[in-house]
């Protein structure tokens, strides 16, 4: 046991940040999965990072109120502006959801009696616990999980393919759409809320463009075709610096070269089920089969 | 002091242009949204460093290294990833994934090699005299950005209307496979544009750096961001539209500052791209993509 407590103290952090790293892989992973490429999670995580912040530090509300306004600001906020923007789509989508993201960075930055500008929030009250990342993270997985087998979650998946066929069929696309923004909004929101109390200190350098790229890269590379996909990408990409550390300096280099190996030679991301059920074929039937092709 | 605004808006905004011109080419044609052109940008701007501290090289010649070294790397980039990519057929946001790998790696690689210091460029390689003209006054480095921009920009636009190989390279932004099954050398031409795009953002990067007398490994981020602004701006893969596009956020950004005040400086460029995204959600220029089921 004094092993693990040993590892604990060390990589206490480590072992959470992987957990609030799904959770922001997920809540890209969602609207994905609706076929929106939004890119606003890191600012939805840093609105929901400064509503809890806030509520714990100068409202002096329990944590379950800063983890309940955590999600709620940033779902609130998804909603107003996920109104005009979902009717692009693409790479417009994309880009001007990034450019929200910024914007909301900047009005952080210059809200300086309430956020505390450029210097950030110091001395946040460290409430998160190791199970708080677990629950949460159980719980927003049993829920997607749910939904996806449910008749919304056929609907989004109706969208992704064509949303124009899927409008033809009777579903709401505007209000499916609004729906997984919002949601993935509150995920992320979540993320941040976690992550504020955990690490003591926010500011808004930490919700910028950088981060957005970052949770686009876990949930991608991970895989986009189930739900263990974003979290096996934030498992790697969390870790990965971490193993590479003996490189010192050229660390971040070793990093950007298996990104793009990863890109280059495991096209569906990291977690790939029909991969998985080739391989168990092929060593069933003991010698490598014909489908070059398919991988 | 309007005039004087709006001379700093224009030398600022072909600054933006020069950048995304070749972020723009590289859309438009390859249709990947290359987030190391940033990087590559800024390798252009250490390549000539290199060549004007260790080889003592004239400005000129550095430039032409810059161009040579970053049209080099860019082309490698595009048949070492881009390529095999391409011809799997990886669905578009793959290839940009693997541009973030790319820029990483060559980020880090310049801070270990050179440091994150900032570097600069000897004094005097560039006359540093005012022309002044009435109550304007533009130094000569902005004076030739803002030429060279524009002569550039035009030298496209001429390529691309009136050649042979404009209309090719017109022919693969339509569609690759038409293009291959009329004859056009398509993979030749993607790599022709990966080493324009890239080359173009290495004189870029020189050019910035002289102008805010500065290099440093992550000069070329911000640059990125803004660029991204400037192209949606402009419609996506249209080279006019990064000349208006640049010139636009230029104007919009110096404005701001002088009027509204410096700390809403970068919310600007991308307040601005929300707004224009809203009400004309294809850019200025860009064309309506509407599909009819």
């Amino acid at each position: 046991m004094e092993g693990f407590d040993n590892f604990w103290a060390v990589y206490s952090n480590l072992v959470l940040s992987i957990g609030i790293n799904a959770l922001l892989a997920i809540s890209i992973w969602f609207t994905l999965s609706c076929g929106l490429l939004a890119m606003a999670n890191a600012a939805f995580m840093g609105i929901g990072a400064y509503t809890a912040a806030l509520l714990t530090m100068k409202a002096g509300a329990s944590f379950t109120v800063a983890l309940l306004g955590g999600i709620g600001a940033p779902l609130a906020v998804a909603l107003i502006i996920g109104m005009p923007t979902l009717r692009l789509s693409g790479v417009y989508l994309a880009m001007a959801t990034l450019g929200f993201g910024e914007v909301v960075r900047i009005l952080i930055l210059n809200a300086e009696r309430w956020t505390g500008g450029a210097l950030g929030l110091n001395g946040i009250p460290q409430l998160t616990q190791w199970w708080h990342v677990l629950a949460s993270l159980v719980a927003v997985l049993l829920v997607l999980w749910r939904l996806r087998r449910s008749r919304v979650g056929r609907a989004f998946e109706a969208i992704k393919e064509d949303d124009v066929a899927a409008a033809l069929m009777g579903i709401g696309v505007m209000s499916h759409k609004l729906l997984a923004f919002a949601l993935g909004a509150g995920i992320a929101g979540l993320a941040g809320a976690l992550n504020a109390h955990l690490t003591f200190f926010i500011g808004p350098a930490e919700y910028g463009f950088e981060r957005g790229i970052d949770i686009l890269t876990m949930a991608v590379l991970g895989g986009t075709g189930g739900l263990a996909g974003p979290v096996v990408g934030a498992l790697v990409i969390t870790l990965l610096p971490e193993f590479l550390r003996s490189f010192r300096n050229y660390r971040l280099m070793i990093n950007g070269v298996i990104l793009v190996l990863i890109v280059l030679f495991l096209p569906k991301g990291i977690w790939d089920p029909s991969r998985v059920r080739q391989w168990l074929k092929r060593s069933r039937r003991g010698m490598p089969d014909n489908t070059a092709g398919v991988r | 002091m309007l005039e004087q605004q709006l001379i700093n808006a224009l030398s600022l905004g072909s600054v933006y242009a020069l950048f995304a011109l070749g972020f723009t080419l590289v859309f438009g044609v390859l249709g990947v949204i290359n987030l190391s052109h940033g990087t590559v940008f800024m390798l252009g701007a250490y390549a000539a460093l290199q060549a004007v501290t260790r080889l003592n090289l004239p400005l000129s010649a550095a430039l032409l290294v810059a161009f040579v070294f970053s049209g080099a790397l860019g082309l490698a980039i595009d048949v070492l990833v881009l390529r095999p990519l391409r011809q799997r057929q990886a669905p578009h946001l793959i290839p940009m994934i693997a541009t973030i790998g790319i820029a990483i790696f060559f980020n880090s690689a310049t801070q270990g090699l050179f440091g994150a210091e900032n570097l600069r460029f000897p004094s005097g390689l560039v006359p540093d005299q005012q022309l002044i003209w009435g109550d304007i006054q533009i130094s000569v480095l902005e004076a030739g950005i803002v030429i060279f921009s524009f002569s550039l920009m035009a030298a496209m636009l001429m390529v691309m209307k009136k050649t042979q190989l404009g209309r090719a390279l017109r022919a693969i932004a339509e569609s690759p496979k038409a293009a291959a099954l009329l004859g056009i050398n398509v993979e030749g031409l993607f790599m022709l544009t990966s080493f324009i795009a890239a080359a173009l953002g290495g004189i870029g990067g020189v050019l910035i750096a002289l102008y805010s007398n500065a290099v440093f490994p992550l000069m070329g981020q911000p640059m990125l961001h803004k660029g991204i602004a400037v192209i949606i701006l402009g419609g996506m893969g249209d080279i006019r539209g990064a000349l208006v596009g640049g010139l636009f956020l230029g104007f919009a950004e110096v404005l701001a500052v002088a009027y509204i005040g410096s700390t809403m400086r970068d919310a600007i460029a991308f307040g601005l791209l929300f707004v224009v995204l809203l009400l004309r959600p294809q850019g200025l220029f860009g064309k309506v993509l509407e599909r009819k089921a």
